[in-house]
């Protein structure tokens, strides 16, 4: 029988037998092949979250390190050379292994549940992300362990990365890596904005996507363009290192400036694709506990896009003391000063949704109403650095490091433990320990501004960056005590936080399906929620599903107890790009290895690259090749292709 | 209380239909990301070119000999890959066979070509900035060419075992499409390198 090219979908009530037809058709299946096969996004984003949080510790061991070296003048518990690959590898995880790969996570796992779907719109594309990411994450890593990680910085400028100053296998491992590692943002990227554009539920037309929504696709946006420059400027140094080309080598027509222009056209951008989606956590997120709609929904939204736009134009402020010509200079300076007016939009809106609501102060809310301050502060810093000559005198020191740190640990981390304390109960089906909450925020966020905050004056004092000591009588001496005494502090922080999320997984009270009183369609599944999701399509009728009864911002009300059944099969449903009206239904990959396959292929190729081994290479080449061609094979259970002729009925032709 | 909204649609396609589906947007992202990859290469040979020392080409007439009617020929391969799906589109096997196979043996023969014209420069890969540029960036479209050519000859495969149907044929549309953009681009690495010394770029 040729199955149906068209069907009316049938719509019914949640019902305990549809249930478990759906949990037999969607569940992961148990053993090794579930394993290395699940394509359930919600397995994926918490290996993504649980993987890129183990990151997070071995960057921040580096960090103690790094801050023992510095915390008084003249010592010697590093050598330069170690010191040089302990900040570069770092900045590395925290940068590519930690900040990116945690808000994919978040938004692998919340994305369908808030958009009211059953999955993302690619879930083999989503396996394969995330086993490229780790591939990538371990083959870095393999170079650090071996004495071969990153020492140039997480910037990597040349000529120090070229070979005839740097001879060692570091550069190689961290060229590769990163290449690797592009492939897996990219596919990411691919991934949310078709998620994004082609499989909300009904009726969440685009002015009813929570902001975290925005924020992911906007990043997702920046990085599917953006990735391309930095996997290129790391390919060409790869080149010049192994192959003799000369890009980047002055002597035969190189030029040492096109480093930084591919790589900060990818950097900056790449700054605002790790903030916004937190951003977005957080203006989801906050005004659930402020009692009230985020102030200025639409202005927020578009905010966010606009701050990813202008993003495309700010790289050169990297670049101010490189000797650009001034009309250049001038043009980014002033990019870099307007981009901050959206971003002030966000913050005003976030300050008065908690200033017209009705705040019940939770773990959750003082990491999201902190990171507003320490937003302001990030943000003012790298305003002062938009100008000119105020960079000209910074560049290089203490200020810049304090800086970014304000920004990435602010705006990325603040939020993202926020947002545990937020999503746990619905990933666990259990509650954070709110006690053991307050002494995690309030260690963080005083141990956090002990160390950095006096680290702006270290700065403004003159005292450079990546350098491994400092002579006695600088004046940086106590400054950097204070800001290695608040590292440690702001260690432990994470510390009590870890211990809250190993303790509450275990113990911790019952959530239920909405224990936050919460608006989104998140909260209508079980916590944690089947595999399926949505027992029937969701329709929604507002931006708060859940806020309708006491809102009354629609006319109607939405629902998620009736709805298309789609369980002819793994189906779900695909809607129009702006207007969510039903457009088709899809049918889902199966479980399946050719993800893991293509990636250990990947990880073959990548370590023949390393090693100039052809074979290797070919072998690895070869193994793509045969994952591939089992990816995208034409299957019939996935309407690629029709039965054969045999089997359809002799009166079609 | 309000009354509930119910999204009951009618007669919906199930699965992807003729050329629309999505996977036809991944493959839109796919041909997207790598647009922008092209444009970096492009943008490393303007930069490198406008801040370059006099005498920087090595041949500051580019020789349009094979090189402009080889590119004729790939883009010409574009409408034959058409042709082909277009075969798909009627059902006419036979249609979509010589598309396919036209494409792929244009396809290759294109890629002869630039082996050909490889070996016959002057300039290596090390010799200078140029050099560098010069392969990377045509070694880059050689191997989305060789990406490309496996692609048509998994569609000549699965046309001639009768996989598709004018319903069911996303595979073939998708692949057309990276072969159409395989083909486009090539358009934009031939103005950079072969065109813009004539109009005095880095001269």
């Amino acid at each position: 029988m040729r199955p149906a090219a068209f069907r009316t979908p049938e719509v019914g009530d949640d019902n305990p037998e549809l249930r478990a037809r759906l949990h037999a058709i969607w569940a992961t299946e148990p053993g090794i092949k579930g394993w290395l096969g699940t394509t359930d996004h919600k397995e994926i984003g918490l290996r993504y979250i649980v993987t890129a949080f183990i990151l997070l510790l071995v960057g921040g061991i580096e960090a103690l390190v790094l801050r023992l070296q510095l915390a008084g003048p003249d010592l010697r518990l590093l050598t330069p050379d170690q010191y040089n690959q302990l900040f570069s590898t770092h900045g590395m995880t925290m940068i590519f292994l930690y900040a990116s790969p945690i808000l994919s996570g978040f938004s692998n796992y919340i994305w369908p549940l808030i958009f009211g779907s059953r999955d993302m719109a690619f879930p083999r594309l989503n396996a394969f992300s995330y086993w490229v990411y780790l591939g990538a994450a371990i083959f870095m890593y393999a170079g650090f362990l071996i004495g071969a990680g990153p020492n140039d910085g997480w910037f990597n400028y040349v000529p120090l990365a070229e070979r005839d100053f740097n001879p060692g296998l570091n550069e190689d491992f961290y060229s590769l890596g990163m290449i690797f590692l592009g492939i897996s943002t990219t596919v990411g990227a691919a991934n949310f904005i078709v998620t994004f554009f082609k499989t909300r539920c009904p009726g969440m037309s685009i002015n009813r996507v929570p902001i975290f929504a925005w924020g992911t696709l906007t990043a997702s946006v920046a990085n599917l363009v953006v990735i391309p420059s930095v996997s290129l400027a790391f390919f060409l140094l790869w080149m010049d290192r192994q192959f003799g080309t000369q890009f980047f080598r002055s002597p035969h027509g190189g030029q040492p400036l096109l480093w930084q222009h591919l790589f900060w056209i990818f950097g900056h951008p790449w700054v605002y694709a790790i903030v916004l989606p937190a951003m977005g956590m957080v203006s989801d997120a906050l005004p659930v506990f402020c009692r009230r709609p985020l102030v200025a929904h639409t202005l927020v939204a578009l905010a966010t896009v606009a701050v990813m736009i202008l993003g495309f134009g700010v790289w050169v402020h990297h670049m101010f003391a490189t000797g650009l010509p001034g009309l250049a200079l001038s043009f980014f300076s002033t990019a870099s000063i307007v981009i901050t007016v959206p971003s002030a939009v966000t913050v005003f809106a976030w300050v008065a949704t908690i200033w017209l609501g009705r705040p019940v102060i939770t773990t959750a809310f003082l990491f999201f109403a902190s990171m507003i301050v320490l937003f302001v502060i990030g943000g003012v810093s790298g305003f002062m650095t938009a100008s000119v000559p105020v960079d000209w005198q910074l560049t290089d020191t203490y200020f810049v490091v304090a800086h970014l740190h304000y920004v990435l640990i602010g705006i990325n981390v603040f939020p993202v433990v926020g947002a545990t304390y937020f999503w746990f109960p619905k990933m666990t089906g259990r509650l954070m320990d709110e006690r053991l909450g307050r002494w995690n925020f309030w260690t963080m966020f005083l141990g956090f501004n002990l160390g950095f905050l006096p680290m702006h004056l270290t700065g403004l004092l003159g005292m450079p960056r990546r350098v491994y000591t400092y002579p006695e009588g600088m004046g940086w001496d106590t400054l950097n005590l204070i800001t290695s005494i608040g590292s440690f502090l702001f260690a432990i922080g994470v510390l009590l936080f870890v211990i809250n999320c190993r303790k509450s997984y275990r113990t911790g009270a019952v959530a239920g399906h909405n224990p936050w009183d919460a608006p989104t369609l998140e909260w209508t599944t079980p916590s944690p929620p089947p595999p399926y999701n949505f027992a029937v399509i969701p329709t929604v009728a507002s931006r708060h599903p859940l806020w309708e009864d006491q809102l009354d911002e629609s006319e109607g009300r939405s629902s998620w107890l009736r709805g298309m059944t789609l369980d002819q099969g793994k189906e779900a449903l695909a809607t129009t790009a702006l207007d969510a009206d039903p457009e088709r239904i899809l049918e889902m990959p199966q479980d399946s290895y050719a993800p893991f396959l293509l990636a250990v292929g990947l990880a073959i190729l990548f370590t023949g690259m390393l090693l100039i081994k052809w074979i290797v290479i070919g072998l690895g080449g070869l193994a793509c090749f045969a994952a591939l061609l089992l990816w995208l094979w034409p299957r019939r259970d996935l309407r690629e292709r029709e039965p054969a002729p045999e089997l359809l009925e002799p009166a079609h032709g | 209380m309000a009354e509930r909204i119910i999204s009951e649609p009618g007669q919906l396609p199930v699965g992807p239909i003729g050329r629309s589906g999505i996977g036809w947007w991944g493959v839109a992202t796919l041909v997207a990301s790598e647009a922008a990859l092209f444009s970096y290469l492009l943008f490393s040979y303007f930069y490198v070119g406008a801040s370059a020392q006099p005498a920087w080409l090595p041949e500051p007439d580019p020789k349009m000999w094979p090189s402009l009617p080889n590119t004729i020929l790939l883009v010409a391969s574009s409408f034959v890959a058409w042709f082909g799906e277009k075969g798909v589109e009627k059902g006419d096997r036979a249609q979509a066979l010589i598309g396919f196979g036209g494409a792929f043996v244009m396809g290759a023969v294109f890629a002869a070509v630039q082996g050909y014209e490889w070996w016959t420069k002057t300039y290596g890969l090390g010799s200078s900035s140029y050099g560098s540029l010069y392969y990377t960036t045509t070694g880059f479209h050689l191997a989305h060419v060789v990406a490309g050519l496996i692609i048509l000859a998994s569609l000549f495969g699965w046309t001639a075992i009768d996989y598709f149907s004018p319903r069911r044929r996303i595979s073939v549309s998708a692949g057309v499409l990276y072969w159409h953009f395989v083909d486009v681009v090539w358009l934009f690495v031939f103005t950079t390198y072969y065109v813009t010394p004539y109009l005095g770029f880095a001269k």
